[in-house]
Parts: structure tokens; C-alpha cells; sequence
């Protein structure tokens, strides 16, 4: 089939030598925004330290707020989700702040490659970040404050945490797209960030408290899971669609 | 041009929102449970219905002004947005009320859709915010579109995971609003229902019309010489499109 095709005079071909030069494929494009932004991270250590700092200081607050020594079950899940939704809040903040403020978006859009390359490189980032805050995160949470081991359990944990990390970074990077360009950018990215994330706080925290529970651990509903696949879906299509629009000027 | 039918509305809406207290006051009976408290239903659950349907079709309006780049597009997915926000601190309140009369407190987690709405609520709250952190007024419009897209996205998607979260502990049956309602309290719900359907859609061309008023005020005042500075404005409401439209 294929050397029919190469034989065919009037069909369209893709030699690279003779089409005109249209820019970088969009793979390439956001390979290289993802290297510049883990290089940024790794010379700056601006996100992903601050963040796992916040993580363990919040868990010691919560250990002297609610003034226990261990905590599990539903109450677990609960500190749980409620830092790591709060720790990467930290991190929506951050996620643009650099491009603006030093030309990173005139730069990207000088550039001739597709706009959802920035999304999808963005959200990657992020995603990056949030595996990294919870590669600290989860282990400290076990060691500071949750009563049953973590071992038993871990590979549904992390099946539940990387499903809620695709929503959270789905959702944190748009809202950070929307909110770098306002006056009121520290306010207005947690306030829209924190509504918005409310569904994936009740799944993964439903799903997870089975799970952190004293005794045997009990099995995962699937209805959070579908939850949470469901939103990461929704919002990952509509980040997709609605991005754009965020990055013309 | 928003002006066109507007006393008729008013009039009629009027008198559909008199009738339908009417029903509810003198013509549907007393719920056996509840008594007389029960009959801030009709006002609470058309209000809520009608807030959220605004909310889904500010962002409707948002997705048609991305795609037209008409700003007229984005005025109408502000005035719907802002009306649904009014009726929304409406909801809050009635439904406290209610949920104090009938189970003694002012406020019930285990109420699913009293819960969503107070954070579809919340965030919509950020609407306004949003729109007066933007200077200028073509990328204000642009991003209220997007933030209008996004939430009318979430209002579905929230609902169905509070609703389920609920029946986890309180099995419950789906869309049971009008379903197990005797004839005459659905008919005077029905009635209810199309008041404050009117009633939403008079405040939404009053705002618009009087927006249109102001913007074309505005375009005089400067034709003549004496407007204010149009960059001085400050507002979170959308302009008009001042120079399209015809005197």
C-alpha cells in the first residue's frame, strides 16, 4: 500500500526539504517549554521545596489544633488532602508568575508553534510538581501523624493520588493562566482554585479513607474513582479548549 | 433595542408572580408535615432552580462571545451571571430559613443540593473580583468568557459529586423535585416556576437596557465634548460596543 502511494505523482507529499518551514511540531515545543521550566525550578527552587515545607509545617499544626498524636480513617484523609490541596496552591500561584513578569508569554507567542503546547507543558510541570510535594508529602503524613502503616496500602494510594493530581493540575493550570494577568493575582488564584477543586476533594478523600483506616484496610469505592476520572476528563477537555482564548494578546 | 416589549414583560410578569402567590397562598394545601413553612418551597426552589440555569447560560453566552467576538455577547453573560448572583444570595436564605423551620438548624450538611450550591455560589463570588482585577476592558471580557465557560462546566459536575457523596451515607432518590408532589402543589409549583422564569428574564433586559442607555449616553456626552475620560472608568461591568451601534 504504502509504495503505491510513493508511486502516486498527485499525492500530497511531506518531504521535509521541499515544504516550506512551518516551526517545531507541538511534541517538540512542549518538550522544550518543560525543559526551561524544570531548568527554572531547579536553579530557583521557588515551588517544590516551599511546597513540601508547607505540607509537613501544616501537619504539625494540625497535630497541636486537634491535639492528637495519630490520626486515621476519614479524619486522615481529610489533613491529608486538605495540605496537599492547599500545598499546591502554592504552586497554581507560581505556575506563571515568571512568564509574566519576565516576557516568557511574548516569547511563546513570537514563537511559530501551537498555543496548547504552553497548556500542555504547563500542566505537565505541575503534575510534576504535585508527584514530587507528594513524594514528601505522603511519607511524612505517615510518620508524623497517620496510625496505620503506609506500606499495606500504597499502590491503590498512589493509584488515587496521580488520578486526583491530573485534576488538580488540569484545573490549577488554567486558573493560573486566568489569574496572572489580574492586579489581585495571589487572591484571586486560590479563590477560584479552591470552589473549583471541591469535587476532587470529595472523591479523593472518600476514596482514600477507606484505605487509611485503624485495622484492616477496607476496599476503594469505584464511584470515587469514576468521580474523580470524570472531572479529570471534563476540565482536562475544557482546559483544551478554553486555553487559548487566555493567551491572545 | 432592549427597550422593545418591555412594559408588556414587566406587566405580565407582574401579574403571573401575583397569581402564582395567590396559588400558594390560598389554593395549594398545607403540607401535612410541614404546615405552613413548607410554602417557602415555592419561592425557594424556582429561585434556585432559575440561579443555576443562569449560571449555565451566562456561560453559554460566554462560549457564544469567544466564538463571535461580539461584546455584546459578553454583556449578556454579565448580566445573567450578576442576576443569578443576586438570586443566589436569595437561595442561601430562604433555604436557611426553611432548613431552620423544618429541622431546627440553620444550616444541614446532609442537604446535597443546598451544600452544592453554596459552592457554585462561592465561586461565582470570584466573578466580579476577576472583572475588576482587568484594566483593560477587551481582555476583562475575554477572561470573564473563560472563567463563565469554566464554572457553567462545573455546575453539572459538582452537583453529581455532592449528590453522590450524600448517598454514600442517605440513599436517595434522583430528580424527585415535582415527581411525588400531589396535583395542586404541582400546579401552583409549575406556576411558581414560570414567575420567576419572567421575572429573571424582565431584570435581564431592564440591565441590559438600561447598560444600552448608559453606553449610548455615554457616546453622546462624547460626541458633544464633555463625556468623562473613558479610561477613567472603573467598573466591573462590560461597556457596550459604543461605536458600533447605531443612534
Amino acid at each position: 500500500m504504502t509504495g503505491e502511494r510513493d508511486s502516486d505523482p498527485s499525492a500530497p507529499r511531506e518531504d521535509p526539504a521541499r515544504t516550506p518551514r512551518r516551526g517545531p511540531s507541538t511534541a517538540t515545543a512542549v518538550g522544550a517549554i518543560l525543559r526551561k521550566e524544570l531548568r527554572v525550578e531547579l536553579r530557583t527552587l521557588e515551588s517544590v521545596p516551599a511546597m513540601s515545607l508547607f505540607s509537613v509545617t501544616t501537619f504539625v499544626l494540625f497535630h497541636f489544633a486537634l491535639n492528637r498524636d495519630s490520626v486515621s480513617g476519614d479524619l486522615a484523609s481529610g489533613i491529608l488532602w486538605v495540605t496537599l490541596l492547599f500545598s499546591s496552591v502554592l504552586a497554581i500561584n507560581r505556575l506563571f508568575v515568571a512568564d509574566e513578569e519576565q516576557g516568557g508569554f511574548d516569547g511563546f507567542l513570537l514563537a511559530p508553534v501551537d498555543r496548547t503546547a504552553l497548556l500542555i507543558a504547563k500542566f505537565l510541570t505541575l503534575l510534576g510538581f504535585l508527584v514530587v510535594l507528594e513524594i514528601v508529602a505522603v511519607p511524612a503524613f505517615g510518620l508524623l501523624l497517620l496510625e496505620p502503616s503506609l506500606g499495606r496500602v500504597l499502590v491503590r494510594l498512589v493509584g488515587i493520588l496521580l488520578l486526583a493530581d491530573v485534576g488538580i493540575a488540569a484545573v490549577g493550570t488554567l486558573v493560573a493562566a486566568l489569574a496572572v494577568r489580574t492586579r489581585a493575582r495571589d487572591l484571586l488564584g486560590p479563590l477560584l482554585a479552591l470552589p473549583l477543586l471541591v469535587p476532587v476533594v470529595i472523591g479523593a478523600a472518600r476514596a482514600c479513607a477507606p484505605l487509611l483506616g485503624a485495622g484492616h484496610p477496607g476496599s476503594v469505592p469505584v464511584r470515587w474513582l469514576e468521580i474523580l476520572g470524570l472531572y479529570d476528563l471534563v476540565f482536562g477537555l475544557l482546559a483544551y479548549a478554553v486555553f487559548d482564548f487566555l493567551l491572545e494578546d | 433595542m432592549y427597550g422593545k416589549g418591555l412594559r408588556a414583560l414587566s406587566i405580565t410578569t407582574a401579574l403571573v408572580m401575583t397569581g402564582a402567590f395567590a396559588l400558594v397562598f390560598f389554593w395549594a394545601p398545607e403540607d401535612a408535615d410541614q404546615g405552613f413553612s413548607q410554602k417557602i418551597f415555592y419561592v425557594h426552589v424556582p429561585m434556585a432552580i432559575i440561579a443555576l440555569c443562569g449560571f449555565v447560560a451566562g456561560g453559554v453566552m460566554a462560549a457564544m462571545h469567544l466564538r463571535t467576538r461580539d461584546s455584546r455577547w459578553d454583556m449578556r453573560s454579565y448580566v445573567a451571571i450578576h442576576l443569578s448572583i443576586i438570586l443566589g444570595v436569595g437561595v442561601l436564605l430562604t433555604g436557611s430559613i426553611w432548613a431552620r423551620v423544618s429541622w431546627g438548624h440553620w444550616w444541614v450538611w446532609n442537604e446535597p443540593t443546598l451544600v452544592s450550591f453554596l459552592i457554585i455560589f462561592l465561586l461565582y463570588c470570584t466573578y466580579q473580583p476577576l472583572r475588576f482585577s482587568i484594566q483593560d476592558p477587551e481582555r476583562q471580557a475575554r477572561y470573564a468568557s473563560v472563567f463563565a465557560i469554566m464554572a457553567g462546566a462545573f455546575v453539572p459536575l459538582n452537583f453529581m459529586a455532592v449528590r453522590l457523596a450524600q448517598q454514600y451515607t442517605h440513599p436517595r432518590v434522583l430528580g424527585n423535585i415535582a415527581g411525588n408532589l400531589p396535583g395542586r402543589m404541582e400546579w401552583t409549583f409549575f406556576a411558581s416556576m414560570l414567575g420567576m422564569t419572567l421575572l429573571f428574564v424582565t431584570l435581564w433586559k431592564y440591565e441590559m437596557t438600561s447598560k444600552h442607555a448608559s453606553s449610548q449616553l455615554r457616546r453622546l456626552k462624547r460626541l458633544l465634548g464633555e463625556g468623562e475620560n473613558p479610561a477613567g472608568r472603573r467598573s466591573a461591568a462590560p461597556a457596550a460596543a459604543e461605536t458600533a451601534a447605531p443612534v
